[in-house]
């Protein structure tokens, strides 16, 4: 089932609201508010809402300058300008400088469709998770969403928030307890863990189904935060389970493949395979076929299920 | 501003020259160039200008001033240090393990820096923020930013130019330590910036162009920077030596960063 509500829309109306009553709250953007649905907060805060003009470097700089007087800004952007193009502004005026800016992301990997391979990162998580201290979260749905803000907003630091812009799979409703870094368990199982993130988090739970057709008990944890990562979860799922993939549409180098391994490697070692991009550019193309192309369907996660319960 | 003041500040500008040159020399070596030709904007700043108190380094009403080109941070330890920032014994640690004086500004490690800068293009953006917030806020603080003119070459330093021309943020002072060089050579050589003053006039500056040695001159352009803007930010063109005040380094010209022993910097201050 699809969510009623975009994730641009969750997240426009709910800062627009917090905004009311918290005045540290401003929002800039590059020449996109058109495509990030933010008119409702320029119109209900017209001073607090700065559009910087196509200059994301500056931008992001602005906000770190803001936030040096308090002010707790959100920068949005599509995700390889919100990250790639403003990498360095990113790491030394906020995260180095201990600024609390809230950079938001949209439209990651293939869900970028049309916009293709220079507007379809497949390393925003990476780059970011590689900047100390950077929280790096990736909604899954309007309901994680909406719990998600008031969280981002309370955490004294930068936070990268790799955001969907449209409907979302709906996966949670408002009864979702969300935290920041905990880990959701979707479904519990005993032969494998399927760690996913964003849109792959349907595709799981729709790979759990198939896979329990199949005799599979598949476990499936939702890892909406790559930074700081859920390390008891990925250690305890581990052990029971004894086989771990991780799903993400992202490349798996550096990616929440990368995340995962790190965590099992020194913990409790146990095969992984990784469903993800696997060391490729973006394209042009439609989310179902892109989907094929990189190996990011319901399908892929079975297989690489079934293979690597083989290698237990 | 009458004579007596002027000397007193050219004589705190010698004394805090002579301090910088104390600070790198406990390291052996410094951005020495960078360092000497912003000091006289800087003693005009702090000792003639801004609104700050050094026991109180939050007021939230403060002035701050943004040192874009983050590795002259010697510069404001020394002005910093002076003021009574933080303890003068802080001044031999310029580097060293475990230091709150790192060669460029860390808003995080030293009491008294407005902003972190040391990747050049960041600071003058960051100032510009504050100044947006400032207005926002309806905080009567002024922003100063330094930047070089080497570091012009940064695409950022026109993006945030723009952004504060566009915005009419008159509450942000922006100066160039036009010293002419950067690290290897000559600016006019490596990648010209042109005529400075009409590119910052074009982009909705109010301009003034000056010898940023001259400190009548510096505090003159700096009241009219906030009483003469017409509702525009300000650019001030500090025509500067690099190296200024430091012998050595002027008579090297090229002297972005330098060795500085005991014995160089006892014969350029006459200190024991």
């Amino acid at each position: 089932m699809t969510d009623e509500k975009e994730m641009r829309q969750v997240m426009a109306q709910t800062l627009t609201k917090i905004a009311e009553k918290d005045d540290r709250i401003v929002l800039l953007d590059a020449d996109l508010m058109s495509c990030h649905a933010t008119k409702c907060f320029k119109e209900a805060h017209p001073d607090r809402f700065i559009n910087v003009g196509i200059a994301e470097a500056n931008m992001v700089g602005i906000a770190a300058g803001m936030s040096a007087f308090g002010k707790i800004p959100f920068v949005f952007s599509f995700a390889p300008f919100a990250t790639r193009r403003c990498y360095d502004q990113i790491f030394i005026s906020v995260a180095y400088a201990k600024r609390n800016v809230k950079i938001v992301g949209s439209d990651p990997g293939v869900v970028a469709e049309a916009n293709g391979g220079t507007h379809m990162p497949f390393e925003d998580m990476a780059i970011m998770r590689a900047i100390p201290h950077m929280v790096c979260f990736e909604p899954t749905d309007a309901a994680m969403m909406e719990k998600a803000i008031p969280q981002i907003i309370e955490y004294p630091g930068a936070v990268y928030t790799r955001m969907f812009r449209k409907k979302a799979e709906q996966i949670f409703d408002d009864s979702l307890d969300f935290k920041l870094g905990k880990a959701i368990e979707i479904k519990d199982g005993k032969d494998v863990t399927l760690i996913a993130s964003g849109i792959m988090v349907d595709r799981a739970v729709k790979a759990a189904d198939i896979l329990k057709e199949q005799g599979v008990d598949a476990k499936v944890i939702n890892m909406h935060t790559w930074k700081p990562l859920d390390v008891e979860a990925i250690k305890a799922a581990a052990k029971k389970t004894g086989a771990i993939v991780t799903c993400e549409n992202h490349n798996v180098r550096c990616g929440l493949g990368s995340a995962v391994a790190e965590v099992v490697v020194e913990e409790c070692p146990v095969p992984i395979k990784m469903v993800g991009v696997q060391d490729e550019f973006g394209q042009v193309g439609k989310n179902a076929y892109l989907s094929e192309v990189y190996h990011l369907t319901t399908q892929d996660i079975v297989d690489a299920a079934l293979a690597v319960i083989k290698k237990k | 501003m009458e004579q007596k003041q002027l000397d007193s500040l050219t004589a705190k500008a010698r004394q805090l020259r002579n301090d910088a040159m104390e600070i790198m020399m406990h390291f052996g070596s410094g951005h020495v160039g960078g360092v000497m030709s912003v000091m006289d904007a800087l003693t005009v700043i702090y000792y003639a200008k801004a609104n700050i108190d050094p026991k109180n380094p939050a007021k939230v009403d403060r002035d701050r001033v943004v040192m874009s080109k983050g590795h002259a941070g010697p510069a404001l330890y020394a002005v910093l240090a002076d003021l009574g920032y933080f303890p003068q014994e802080w001044k031999a640690t310029l580097n060293q393990n475990g230091t709150n004086l790192p060669s460029h500004c860390d808003m995080n490690k030293t009491p008294g820096i407005d902003m972190t800068a040391g990747s050049l293009g960041q600071g003058i953006s960051a100032a510009v923020g504050m100044a947006l917030a400032a207005k926002l806020d309806k905080n009567p603080a002024t922003i100063y930013c330094i930047i070089g003119d080497g570091e012009a070459q940064e695409g950022q330093i026109w993006e945030a130019t723009m952004f504060a021309g566009s915005h009419k943020l008159d509450n942000f002072i922006l100066m160039l330590d036009n010293n002419k060089m950067q690290l290897d050579g000559w600016t006019k050589d490596i990648n010209d910036l042109g005529p400075v003053a009409d590119k910052w006039a074009s982009f909705g500056f109010y301009v003034q162009d000056i010898d940023g040695h001259d400190m009548a001159a510096i505090s003159d352009a700096i009241d009219n920077a906030k009483s003469k803007n017409g509702g525009k930010p300000s650019m001030i063109i500090l025509n500067t030596v690099k190296g200024k005040g430091a012998k050595y380094a002027e008579e090297k010209v090229f002297c972005h960063n330098l060795p500085i022993t005991e014995e160089i910097y006892k014969n350029e201050t006459g200190r024991e």
